[in-house]
């Protein structure tokens, strides 16, 4: 019996550690990057790097001019409010593989660009980057309309000037490499070489500088506490009077309204729906219309909804998703404006039947 | 200890660097035409032991408005279980449930995308409900990988 039961023991242990190598036997495998590509980056910029939102990798001239290091960091910082995410938990060795992936698309040599700082005065950098820069990228070096800010928009706009403020470009792009694209300008796209329109390399060190300054400036202003995630009121009503409240006053704002959905609706069927727990419905189309042209994502709060729920000990409870917050999750600030207009009328509707 | 062994290997089972993941919105290019993308994705939702509640006709409300658009849809799935539970614990979450994925043509392709449910730990960091919304992630990660796959059957 006992030696029985250290048979067991034994047993137990080699299944445990097996058990373990399959778990891990993928990750300690070099990282395949045509999957992490696919399932990474591929709704952006195209199953072969042809680029939709974002831009089109596979174009020779753009990648052939990027530095890993840059690709690397874009890859892991994102680009802040202009939807490329931050891959901040992919390991080296997966940014690594999803970047070779890209490289072979085109092969050819990657550049390898010195480390050192530039040098130049900001202020000077300043003047030379009104003058020469900011009909392109924005006085306020927000770049232009189009990759990584409006998700819908033309195929044929293929390499837009970047956004040279964007906390995630300044942390990919070293001195070197931005002097290198101002000096020798960018092929396949606007980027004009600057060397032979007259700037000398101490002007391109000033304009450097000036776009560098704004990397202090992000650093030292610190994010908003989070709000909640969503807005949550009691109703002074019962329910039923509360339903009629919520669809007088979506249409009181002239929203259109659907029918009215119980939220288990469709998971069970129509006898046994629990029907003291309905969700309000309503739309401003044309706000939506504008809405898609800029980020075709907004379906995942769609339609607009304000949820009525009866609570067991008869009390009610009126729910809506806080898009203030949830903005956050769309990295694309120029949704800010109609969201701000619709947390406004959501908040509009609650006040009304809440107070 | 072999107790321990498998505490080890549940919780690792969480924290695999090849899983690991913060984006935000999770998102699949689909190499199938809108028609079939939304099929094949209904029947994915239901492999994975969810039921199909609804899908909003975003497209059709939009063009009856006078507005030209391409197809969209919005697919919501769910469990009952989890929906009964989840808004009686939490009516706070009630916006977010049940999950769904915004469905859109882009040329020959499909895009689908959706929350990544994980972002939730962040929404909702008192909820207790880690453990639900990393399944949810696990899952919703698998249906996106199921209809990446769907690009050999393109019709």
């Amino acid at each position: 019996m006992k030696q029985w039961n250290v048979v067991k023991t034994r047993l137990r242990g080699w299944v445990a550690i097996l058990s373990l190598t399959v778990i891990y036997a993928p990750v300690n495998a070099a990282p395949d990057g045509e999957q992490l590509y696919a399932r990474h980056c591929a709704a952006c910029h195209g199953n072969l790097g042809e680029g939709g939102i974002g831009l089109p990798l596979a174009l020779s001239k753009l990648i052939r001019s990027l530095p890993d290091s840059y690709l690397e960091a874009t890859i892991r910082h994102g680009r802040p409010g202009r939807v490329m995410p931050a891959f901040a938990d992919l390991g080296d060795a997966q940014v690594q593989a999803i970047v070779a992936h890209m490289r072979g698309w085109t092969g050819g040599p990657t550049p390898v660009l010195p480390d050192a700082p530039v040098t130049g005065v900001a202020a000077r950098g300043e003047a030379l980057y009104g003058e020469h820069c900011a009909a392109c990228h924005g006085a306020d070096l927000q770049g232009a309309t189009g990759t990584g800010r409006t998700f819908s928009r033309k195929r044929d706009h293929q390499v837009m000037p970047p956004a040279l403020a964007n906390r995630g470009f300044l942390a990919a792009a070293s001195d070197q490499f931005i002097k290198g694209v101002i000096l020798d300008g960018r092929d396949g796209t606007a980027m004009l070489p600057f060397r032979e329109s007259g700037m000398s390399e101490s002007d391109v060190d000033d304009v450097v500088a000036f776009i560098r300054s704004f990397e202090t400036e992000q650093r030292d202003v610190a994010p908003p506490p989070p709000q909640p995630a969503s807005l949550v009121a009691d109703s002074p009503r019962g329910f039923e009077e509360t339903v009629e409240a919520l669809r007088a006053a979506t249409r009181g704002l002239n929203f259109r309204s659907f029918a009215p959905r119980y939220l288990e609706q469709g998971l069970i069927n129509e006898l046994d729906v629990n029907e003291r727990q309905v969700t309000i419905r309503f739309c401003n189309f044309e706000r939506l219309y504008e809405g898609l042209k800029t980020d075709r994502r907004l379906g995942m709060i769609l339609p607009c909804r304000i949820t009525v729920l009866e609570q067991a000990d008869g009390s009610v409870l009126v729910v809506a998703m806080n898009l203030d917050r949830v903005l956050g999750l769309f990295n694309n600030d120029d949704l800010r404006v109609l969201f701000q207009e619709m947390h406004d009328a959501q908040q509009d509707i609650l006040d009304e039947v809440t107070m | 200890m072999s107790r321990l062994i498998l505490l080890t290997m549940f919780a690792l089972l969480f924290v695999r660097p090849g899983d690991a993941g913060a984006e935000e919105t999770l998102m699949a290019r689909v190499g199938l035409d809108f028609d079939s993308s939304l099929e094949q994705l209904q029947r994915v939702i239901a492999e994975h032991g969810y039921t199909v509640s609804h899908v909003q006709r975003c497209d059709v409300g939009l063009q009856r408005s006078g507005y030209q658009t391409d197809k969209y849809r919005v697919v919501f799935f769910g469990k009952l279980d989890e929906v009964r539970a989840i808004s009686s614990s939490h009516p706070e979450l009630v916006p977010f449930i049940p999950l769904n994925f915004a469905v859109f043509a882009e040329n020959g392709d499909t895009i689908l995308s959706v929350f990544n449910p994980a972002v939730y730990e962040d929404l909702f960091p008192d909820s207790g409900l880690s453990v639900q919304f990393r399944r949810w992630e696990s899952d919703v990660r698998s249906i996106l990988d199921k209809m990446r796959a769907a690009v050999g059957s393109r019709s």
